[in-house]
């Protein structure tokens, strides 16, 4: 096979390299343009698409193009976030997988000049009575665990689903909160003729070559154990020193610019830096500090090694520089210039080894049009998993217990959610993590969301349902939202059926971010989730970061025995693409229309009746339904309910299993004293009072049709995943 | 009060220690690793995280650090030392407390609000509380199950050297004894697992743990 061909380079791609360069590429040339040109990082399947998202606010700081997004909180603050896929590298290797996800998430944020102070975690799995998922779990988990752990970043929040679609192909997202101070935070441009190019961090070794063309931007095979290699290791302690010295380097104002390695290696930081800055950049690869002695320049060039960095300096500032990096034990050297020739060379001891356009090299790749096509039938399988017959008690007990949905605390207490001291809503305790912030005198709060067995359904308006999810998740908190980064989870884009996903998906989050009046900062997209078995759910993941003026006030209290119970929202709720749909194996495509207005209005009136302290207990009404939500309220209070849903079924035109068991956008459940609930109606939402929280049973009357359990017996149904996972 | 908070690469809970010592009044100077003089500091805290990446045995590279030769000396002439989590393994390592802290019988890391109960060690540290008194704090380690050998322990328990144990099935890795935390003979050197450093504000789960930052400079007045 052609070489090009084996770097995942396209004829005619190779072909307009020729072109462009009026030569053959050499060794070093090909390698790179394989990388820049990888789905991975030239984004030549979705770049047109991404295009009709919004980007402006009057808070961002910083949007798409730069490490992380950044919104504004006021007091000369600043929220850096973004969300980043490791999904092929932990299907491959989970633990090493993971782990590098999350310290390559963090270091897109160290890169900005922020200090991370949270990560949240978004996982798919196959199902759970798989032994290659339980593997997969078990080293995902404690991989995350290691390096945010280590690092002395708390993880504080995310969703983990198990759905067949993710079995060979599993998703692992990190997303990476950090503040700055606004006036502080760094680009990643190169700029200025003669300023010299410091690489400091790890050594530069073989691990992770070819991980962004090779492993990320290709399907699944059956030779996948061969791709271990191309997965990175790493070193949590060397990031933990790098972040300090990251710090102390823009304390002191050492830095012109800042960047980290990711994927592609130096290639695409040095050459996206020299991109941005518009000027053009050396690189002797015989300056590169490596871990071992022999290695080719195209293998520095592309090694995707962890931990590291790469900075612009100032020449009277570099001896400064070396300085800091020594006293933190981090290796560093200066290993190039930026100069005003617009080329990126590739020297070797002095020696030209390559030398390609900047432009060339970073925008030259062919943006390509997909060719989407909806498909007939439901594309992927159904599975039984309850049994036929089930009345509504059995029903809300195996929902409680049902993989999705049972309590993740096993895996969250993994993960260190307390370093920092400013965590004052832990992962699992409320809808959205909630971080404090005394530097600017407020908080922050965080989601992220996305059912991807929904957007499997309609992929249009799935992804707007997750979009309002985050947003209703936030307002539980009594968070508004500022900005959202995402990572679109798909299969292969040169499919008609995933074009199709794919781009219904991203007008989807148009639409919720147009309506909502929310920037999109930032965002990963994650081609090529598929195996010979077929593609992954279609996955929008969103991840959203909102204010709030007052931690004090920012409800996640449990229900109380003698609190009024009710319903809020526009929600119309439905079987269509629900969990008791999957369990019956009867998933099938479209869900009911979604209608953003009405439930843009709830998530207000929610917000606002938080933030003024008259609602302490409020969740969005999601997976699994009024039954499960009001199970799971009682048994994380320890105080059962006596409700009906009559109302429901009357006013919202439904049926009784609907009303119990159906999903859909814009429902709350609240509960508190009877004034403060009846008070929020007539503001143009729609209320329903169902009953009050007492005793230590859950009845809940739909019609004909009852729920009737112990709060004991939801408690071990909702507790039961742990076992089942044999930890 | 001047505390001051050791900071080896690696370290990640010594902002917090810091905070923690702030808000029970005290002021803090963060020592480098590589630092000696402690001249003006009236007490040290051995803070938690990964020192030097912990991959070797947790502790074992940092006891050979140039700051604890000096917090040696320090508590030898009776100044009062603080070890939290991997600042209680280091101390361990050094021999400036007795046992040694082994992977949770789980082999998992563990991280959750749980109960501590105080001992009847002679400390200043436990000079705000009482016997039986309970504290909520965070668990929060993957190398926490305390181990001595049979005589030291029996040791331990005779001179009353237990400073906290974990509140009845709480024990989250295996400690012998449910021992969460011991002082020194002297009473002036402590470690604990838990970490009363991320329990000094309601905000974020219970203030409990204010009342260990807060015993030298009592004890001092």
């Amino acid at each position: 096979m052609a070489k090009h061909r084996e770097l995942g380079l396209t004829d005619a791609e190779f072909d307009l390299i020729l072109e462009k360069m009026g030569r053959e590429p050499n060794g070093v040339e090909l390698a790179m343009f394989s990388l820049l040109w990888s789905e991975h990082c030239a984004y030549k399947h979705s770049k047109k698409l991404l295009g009709k998202l919004p980007t402006d606010g009057p808070r961002v700081v910083m949007g798409p193009g730069e490490n992380a997004g950044a919104v504004d909180i006021g007091s000369g603050w600043s929220i850096a976030f973004k969300v980043e896929s490791h999904n092929h590298p932990s299907a491959v290797e989970p633990f090493q997988g993971a782990a590098t996800g999350v310290g390559g998430i963090l270091r897109d944020v160290i890169a900005l000049g922020a200090r991370p102070i949270a990560i949240l975690d978004s996982l798919r799995f196959g199902e759970l009575d798989s032994e290659r998922t339980r593997y997969l779990v078990d080293g995902v988990v404690r991989g995350i665990g290691h390096y945010g752990n280590s690092m002395g970043i708390p993880t504080v929040g995310g969703e983990i689903y198990f759905e067949a679609p993710y079995e060979q192909n599993c998703l692992v997202n990190a997303m990476c909160v950090g503040i700055a101070r606004t006036d502080e935070m760094v680009r990643a441009a190169a700029e200025g003729t003669g300023n010299q190019v410091v690489l400091f961090g790890s050594k530069t070794g073989r691990d992770g070559i070819g991980g962004a063309s090779v492993l990320a931007s290709a399907e699944f095979g059956e030779d996948d154990e061969g791709k271990r290699p191309t997965v990175q290791i790493g070193d949590p302690f060397e990031e933990s020193k790098v972040l300090e010295c990251c710090q102390e380097l823009l304390a002191a104002d050492l830095l012109v610019s800042l960047q980290d390695l990711g994927a592609a290696g130096l290639t695409s930081s040095a050459g996206e830096m020299a991109s941005a800055g518009g000027t053009g950049i050396d690189i002797d690869v015989g300056k590169v500090p490596l871990r071992e002695a022999d290695m080719e320049p195209f293998e520095i060039m592309v090694s995707e090694s962890q931990e590291r960095m790469l900075a612009v300096v100032e020449p009277g500032k570099v001896e400064e520089v070396l300085a800091l990096c020594t006293k933190w034990q981090t290796d560093s050297a200066v290993i190039g210039e930026v100069t005003d020739t617009g080329s990126f060379r590739i020297l070797k001891n002095g020696e030209t080894v390559g030398d390609i356009a900047v432009e060339d090299l970073v925008d030259g790749c062919p943006l390509y049009d997909l060719e989407p096509d909806e498909p007939a039938e439901w594309i992927y399988p159904n599975y039984v998993t309850l049994r036929e017959g089930a009345d509504a008690s059995e029903i809300t007990l195996s929902l409680l217990g049902s993989s999705s949905i049972a309590s993740k605390r096993w895996a969250y207490d993994q993960y260190d959610s307390v370093v920092g001291s400013r965590t004052v809503h832990r992962a699992g305790a409320a809808d959205a993590a909630v971080l404090n912030i005394p530097e600017s005198d407020r908080a922050i709060a965080i989601a992220i969301d996305g059912n991807g067995r929904r957007v499997a359904c309609s992929p249009r308006l799935g992804t707007i349902e997750a979009t309002l999810e985050c947003a209703a998740n936030l307002a539980c908190v009594g968070a508004e939202p500022l900005g959202v980064t995402n990572c679109l989870n798909f299969g292969n884009p040169e499919k008609p059926t995933v074009a199709w996903q794919l781009s219904q998906s991203i007008d989807g989050l148009a639409d919720a971010c147009r309506a909502l009046e929310l920037p999109v900062v930032g965002g990963n997209v994650s081609l090529y989730n598929e195996t010979p078995t077929g593609p992954i759910y279609p996955t929008p993941v969103i991840g959203m970061v909102g204010e709030l003026p007052d931690p004090e006030t920012c409800a996640g209290e449990p229900w109380r025995d003698g609190d009024w119970i009710a319903l809020a929202g526009p929600f119309n709720p439905s079987l269509a693409g629900s969990e008791l749909e999957k369990a019956r194996g009867q998933l099938g495509k479209g869900l009911p229309e979604v209608e953003i207005e009405p439930a843009r209005a709830a998530i207000e009136l929610i917000r606002e009746s938080v933030r003024a302290g008259t609602i302490r207990t409020v969740t969005d009404v999601s997976d699994g339904g009024v039954a499960t939500v009001l199970s799971e309220l009682a048994l994380g209070s320890g105080v059962g309910c006596k409700v009906t849903l009559d109302p429901v079924i009357v006013q919202r035109d439904c049926s009784e299993e609907d009303a119990l068991f159906g999903e859909g956008s814009g429902g709350f459940i609240l509960a508190g004293d009877r004034q403060s609930i009846e008070l929020l109606g007539g503001q143009g939402v729609q209320i329903e009072m169902l009953g009050r929280a007492q005793g230590n049973e859950i009845r809940i009357q739909a019609g004909d049709t009852a729920v009737d359990i112990l709060v004991a017996e939801a408690k071990a149904s909702f507790e039961s995943l742990a076992h089942r996972i044999e930890l | 009060m001047i505390w001051g908070v050791l900071q080896f690469p690696g370290s990640c809970d010594e902002r917090d220690a810091q905070n923690a010592c702030e808000l029970a009044g005290a002021e803090t100077r963060l020592v480098w690793h590589e630092e000696t003089d402690l001249s003006g500091i009236d007490g040290i805290v051995v803070p938690g995280g990964f020192s030097y990446g912990d991959y070797l045995r947790v502790g074992a590279i940092a006891r050979f650090a140039p700051a604890m030769n000096a917090v040696a000396d320090f508590a030898a002439a009776g100044g009062p030392v603080l070890g939290i989590c991997n600042g209680f393994q280091v101390l361990c390592e050094s021999g400036l407390l007795p046992g040694a802290l082994l992977t949770n019988e789980s082999t998992r890391f563990i991280c959750r609000q749980g109960d501590l109960v105080v001992g009847d060690a002679d400390s200043p540290f436990l000079s705000g509380m009482s016997p039986g008194e309970t504290l909520s704090i965070p668990f929060k380690h993957q190398t926490g199950r305390y181990f001595a050998p049979p005589e030291m322990l029996e040791q331990i328990e005779a001179n009353d050297q237990v400073a906290f144990r974990y509140a009845e099935g709480q024990n989250p890795n295996g400690s012998l004894n449910d021992i969460a935390g011991v002082v020194n003979e002297a009473g002036n050197v402590i470690g604990l697992m838990p970490h009363p450093e991320h329990a000094v504000d309601a905000l974020t789960g219970s203030t409990d743990g204010l009342k260990l930052f807060r015993g030298p400079a009592r004890v001092e007045a």
